[in-house]
């Protein structure tokens, strides 16, 4: 199924193998019904609080939040790309951890292109920009990215402790980013741009930007009311829609494509089959693997694990393998091997390793545009981005939980 | 893809001497128009080759749109509709804005001249294109006055290293 997945002939979604897998599982008797049930109520929620976020950054992005942003970091820092990139980082930072991973790569990276363009800085850097900090940026709240989701389920903590805990490292992160980005492009940040044309600014969206701070707002409010954070999101996601429907900006059919059902289903099957497989030898495997306590060394092991395990077999499976396994062991080492399956997809081209076989398969004479120019710019993010964030998470759990 | 200069030009020195490109092949002199570092080169071919044949060349690296193509095939289970790929968005955008940096660089020359938009490996097109020409004016990418990075980015570097024809290399 995971090889339908990566392969997808003749491009069909990855729900059309994983269903069936799921279905095949429970039907040779490789998971009872109950389990197989069980698991799915577990993932419901998280995969309804899934599609309300994507539903969110999409309507965000028609409401022009997105191409606001891209002025404001071309109005702001336009004549210079060291200052460039900064706003750059800033923006997708900050896109990333409130609208996930999803609305940076699809939504974010063409507005920072065409803001690059504008200025007429070479646009590399700040698209790249894009694509790592859709990963290393995606570790500060549940909402990040679907693993933050799944693990956060598992670890039993609050959205705000979640992001209390995950603070530290997502910022050491950032800044190994940064300093790295600044380095490696360093000529291309030195070439200089021009200040914009004054051409009238666009209008910022003031009402999507009020709803997404309400959303933010709530995720809090509802974690120390002991609702379920997925509310606020859904509750965001009904209100923007509600008003670009009235407005005939959208249309229901726009809406569910938006919430990408195929996907949500995947990950509900998805689940059950690595399920089925870690019930069958893969936990006592990685609990072999792997130690259980939240010393540094641990944690670093665990993050270090993760990151190898997301780089070969794609980072979703990878964390719904690794959570039964450290999950009992406590938030710790949940967070850890969060760090690992987030930051770690930055150093393979195109998210594991089993993607990348097999597009070697296909494209053989195809030529590849610098494999090797994108391998050094991860392997010099990657592991110290790791290091960085499990030490800052571990200095962070010494205060908060001491 | 080879473009006509589309406006005539407004100013300028010496235009009388110089007719449609192709009518005096004495010398084709290459300008390699790069984001942000291509007017110095625009008027070093004013100032240095006012009679000569000029093609102004832009490549748009296919390295940026595969950058966001594979990060969009990373992401496990989307399904993957080709409507919402952002390497599609960032080809066509990119397109876009080589043909309005030639055009400005063709403004800002002010004489006729041929325009080259090609897409690739920077480095291989600039060198293969810059074989038939008399000279390949480019600019340094570093700051003047300030000691480092080096002056000579990575792509730079390696046309400098392997154009075979004279090479003149300008301040931004």
């Amino acid at each position: 199924m995971l090889a339908f997945a990566v392969v997808r002939p003749r491009g069909l979604p990855e729900a059309v193998a994983a269903v069936p897998a799921a279905l095949l599982v429970i039907a040779f008797g490789a998971l009872s019904p109950q389990d197989a049930g069980e698991q799915t109520r577990t993932l419901l929620p998280v995969v309804v609080f899934l599609a309300a976020v994507l539903v969110l950054a999409q309507l965000c992005d028609e409401e022009g939040l997105f191409t606001a942003a891209g002025d404001l970091v071309a109005r702001l820092c336009g004549g210079r790309p060291r200052r460039l990139l900064g706003g750059v980082f800033a923006v997708a930072a900050v896109i990333t951890a409130v609208l996930s991973l999803d609305a940076t790569v699809v939504l974010l990276t063409p507005v920072v292109f065409a803001t690059a363009a504008r200025v007429g800085a070479r646009p590399l850097p700040h698209v790249y920009a894009c694509t790592h900090l859709a990963n290393s940026a995606s570790l500060l709240l549940p909402v990040s990215n679907l693993t933050n989701l799944l693990a956060f389920t598992a670890s039993g903590l609050s959205f705000t402790r979640f992001a209390a805990l995950m603070a530290l490292p997502w910022l050491a992160a950032i800044a190994v980013e940064y300093v790295v980005f600044r380095r490696f492009f360093a000529a291309d940040l030195a070439a200089g741009a021009q200040v914009p044309g004054t051409d009238e600014p666009r209008e910022v969206p003031v009402f999507t930007l009020v709803v997404l701070a309400l959303t933010l707002a709530g995720f809090v409010v509802t974690s120390f009311a002991g609702i379920e954070p997925l509310w606020a999101a859904v509750a965001g996601a009904a209100v923007l829609a509600a008003r670009a429907l009235r407005q005939r900006r959208t249309t229901v059919a726009g809406l569910v494509r938006a919430a990408s059902p195929l996907f949500c289903l995947f990950v509900l099957a998805l689940g059950v089959v690595v399920k089925a497989v870690v019930d069958h030898g893969l936990d006592t495997g990685i609990d072999r693997l792997l130690p259980d306590s939240s010393s540094l060394p641990s944690l670093l092991a665990i993050a270090a694990v993760a990151a190898v395990l997301a780089n070969l077999i794609n980072n979703l499976p990878a964390i719904l393998a690794l959570l039964p396994v450290v999950a009992p062991a406590g938030p710790g080492p949940v967070l850890a091997a969060l760090i690992g399956v987030n930051l770690g997809p930055n150093l393979t081209y195109v998210g594991s390793l089993a993607t990348l076989l097999w597009r070697r398969v296909l494209h053989e004479h195809a030529v590849e545009p610098k494999l090797g120019h994108f391998t050094r710019l991860g392997l010099l993010t990657v592991p110290a981005a790791l290091v960085a964030s499990t030490v800052a998470l571990w200095g962070t759990l010494q205060v908060i939980q001491g | 893809m080879t473009v006509p200069m589309p406006d005539p030009p407004e100013t300028g020195p010496s235009e009388t001497r110089t007719g449609p490109p192709g009518t005096d092949p004495k010398r084709t002199v290459l300008v390699w128009i790069t984001e942000s570092t291509w007017p110095a080169c625009v008027d070093a071919a004013r100032e240095r080759a006012p009679h000569d044949a000029v093609v102004l060349l832009h490549v748009s690296d296919d390295e940026v749109a595969a950058a966001a193509h594979h990060a969009y095939e990373g992401l496990l289970g989307r399904g993957h509709r080709p409507e919402r790929d952002p390497g599609a968005r960032l080809e066509a955008l990119s397109g876009t804005a080589a043909a309005d940096l030639l055009e400005a660089a063709a403004h800002r020359l002010g004489r006729p001249c041929e325009l080259l938009d090609h897409h690739g490996r920077a480095e291989h097109e600039v060198v293969r294109a810059a074989a038939d020409a008399a000279l390949l004016i480019c600019a340094r990418d570093g700051e003047r006055g300030h000691p480092g990075p080096h002056s000579l980015g990575r792509v730079t570097r390696f046309v400098v290293d392997h154009a075979e024809c004279p090479v003149l290399l300008v301040w931004p």
